[in-house]
């Protein structure tokens, strides 16, 4: 049985079918990337699976559980969370906060505990410490605890985004583009980081991602979609030889 | 420069994060308590003033420069807590039991005015809000057997732990042990989880989602929470003015204390007092100007409000981050020197953000 499932999601803005009758499964562990040409409906389908658009049909399982209607800031109490392909850091915070935020789901008190900052207030923020400290000794961050994300360069920011998704504790991770904009070296160190994000943590990873090598390197699984339905699945190597990809990205 | 050695998780959740904050902070309280020793009632009058204003401000400011949402109409809930805290101690209610009830119902009147407003986003809210202040304006005057309408409601000034609210120096320590406690809660709210969620959502509203901040509910909240203190300035005020009529709850304070937030600095808890000094003495100083002035200019009835209204244009082109961010480059400045650049605050302007998600 797979942890998470799409069946037949179709997505339409107006006449345009962004999404059309898309099913597939994802194993409990996987590296699963989808990939596609621009407009082909992979950040709509991220969208439709954190509940920020309202598919047209289908439904989405997440353990068994149907999430089609769960509320968009339920899904990361169920454990799924994600990073945006353009950066949604919160800008005027420092990294420390934006990552203390990832763990605003296990949020126990009150606002009347808040008000007078009682003793379990200020453990729950002991308690947040340490899970954002393990993060940040995961992903190298040490260095910008303190900094304002205005201040910080691209490629650390795009560390921020994963490092703040990673603090919820998901069990799986939505990357929108996780090595856009970064540089060779960065990409290297992401690909050792999103194996070990498989490996060390068990969070199964679904990701968006254009970069042909970096996709063969690191997935499982592979499903390439074109205008909104899905042109072929399968292991990395099936993909590459596939005739209906070739065609979609080359136009052979 | 200062460098802060950290070897506990608490320091960075302490308010204080050093010794020189500690040293200063208490020196100001210090200052501030030994006042009325050197001032006279005039002069307390006019401090304990600006200490309503900055309560009022901080609320305002957790709303507008914490979680991103403009109120034009925030007199309104200055004019509830007002009118509450008179209307209970007229009926024989203590001082010290209608306080919280002010807070409660400010609190209340927030969120249910909160919750269907904050629908609205930006220029609408804004809208939205200068209309929620008339609205309470025509309330406050039809609202007779409440308010007394046009008539205006006399305050009852009762005596509180043996002293009377007329005694200025009495009142002066009142509103600054209210000021202070103000501004403790501001700062627990926002440096928990709560306050965190308002940021995220000034910030980013669709990543505090996806990270499970209800946004319905905490921005109805920061609404409420807002109101709260707001309501406390206001019953605090009555205190002040002494006779409440509907008028003074215009369009134009609601302005003031946008303009106080505006100019003291928005997003900053210390901007909210700079702000309320800068507001709270600026009257006084137009009308000290006016003397110098020729008369034809000097005499105009709309010179004000005209001053207010450039003064807030002036800040938001040349100075958004108002006087705690001019204090912030100076501080930085001596921090530094020689080795200060003036592009060290020069926000780099970053194309990543676009309204696809």
């Amino acid at each position: 049985m797979s942890l998470f499932e799409v069946k037949n999601i179709t997505v339409a803005f107006g006449g345009v079918k962004a999404l059309n009758d898309v099913s597939f499964g994802v194993d409990k562990g996987e590296i699963f990337t989808i990939i596609g040409p621009n407009g082909a409906g992979k950040s709509t389908l991220f969208n439709v699976i954190s509940r920020i658009y309202e598919p047209s049909k289908g439904e989405i399982y997440f353990e068994n559980q149907n999430i089609s209607k769960t509320k968009p800031h339920n899904i990361s109490k169920l454990g799924i969370a994600r990073t945006f392909q353009n950066l949604e850091l919160f800008e005027n915070a420092t990294v420390l906060q934006n990552l203390l935020l990832g763990r605003h789901i296990y949020k126990k008190t009150n606002i009347l505990s808040e008000v007078f900052f009682t003793p379990s207030a200020r453990k729950q923020e002991h308690e947040y410490r340490l899970k954002v400290e393990e993060v940040i000794d995961f992903l190298d961050l040490q260095h910008y605890r303190d900094t304002l994300i205005n201040g910080l360069p691209y490629g650390v920011r795009k560390n921020v985004e994963l490092a703040r998704a990673l603090c919820t504790d998901p069990k799986l991770l939505l990357l929108d583009e996780p090595s856009s904009g970064l540089t060779n070296e960065e990409t290297i160190d992401l690909g050792f980081w999103i194996k070990d994000i498989q490996s060390l943590l068990g969070i199964t990873i679904i990701m968006i991602e254009h970069d042909m090598s970096f996709v063969n390197k690191v997935s499982d699984r592979i499903l390439a979609l074109n205008y909104g339905k899905i042109l072929a699945s399968g292991l990395p190597e099936e993909i590459k030889n596939n005739v209906d990809v070739k065609q979609a990205y080359m136009g052979e | 420069m200062r460098f802060i050695f950290k070897t506990k998780y608490s320091q960075d959740i302490n308010i204080a994060k050093h010794n020189g904050d500690r040293f200063w902070y208490s020196l100001l309280i210090l200052i501030m308590v030994a006042l009325p020793l050197v001032l006279d009632d005039f002069y307390l009058g006019e401090i304990s003033y600006i200490c309503i204003l900055s309560i009022a401000g901080i609320g305002l400011m957790i709303l507008s420069g914490y979680t991103g949402l403009a109120s034009l109409g925030h007199a309104a809930f200055l004019g509830v807590g007002a009118y509450t805290h008179a209307f209970l101690l007229t009926n024989g209610i203590p001082f010290y039991a209608s306080i919280p009830i002010v807070i409660v119902v400010s609190f209340l009147v927030g969120a249910v005015i909160g919750i269907p407003i904050l629908r609205l986003t930006g220029m609408y809210l804004a809208i939205a809000t200068l209309a929620l202040g008339f609205i309470a304006e025509h309330v406050f005057i039809k609202w007779e057997h409440f308010t007394g309408g046009n008539r205006g409601l006399p305050v009852p000034q009762p005596e509180f732990l043996g002293m009377s609210f007329y005694d200025s120096v009495f009142f002066y320590y009142v509103c600054l042990v209210f000021l202070i406690a103000a501004m403790f809660a501001a700062i627990n709210i926002l440096r928990s989880p709560t306050g965190r969620a308002f940021v995220a959502i000034r910030d980013s509203e669709i990543a505090a989602q996806s990270l499970g901040v209800n946004l319905g509910l905490y921005k109805a909240l920061s609404f409420a929470i807002s109101g709260a203190f707001t309501g406390l300035a206001g019953a605090l005020l009555a205190h002040y003015i002494g006779y409440l009529a509907p008028d003074i709850f215009n369009i134009f304070l609601s302005l003031t204390l946008l303009l106080l937030i505006v100019v003291g600095g928005m997003g900053s808890l210390h901007g909210t007092v700079f702000g309320a000094i800068f507001v709270g003495f600026l009257p006084q100083l137009i009308a000290i100007c006016r003397d110098y002035l020729p008369s034809s200019i000097g005499s105009q009835p709309g010179l004000e409000p005209m001053l207010f209204g450039l003064i807030l244009v002036f800040f938001i082109l040349y100075e958004p981050l108002g006087i705690y961010g001019r204090w912030m480059k100076i501080k930085l400045f001596f921090e530094l020197f020689p080795t200060y650049k003036r592009q060290t605050f020069k926000k780099q302007k970053v194309f990543t953000k676009s309204d696809r998600v």
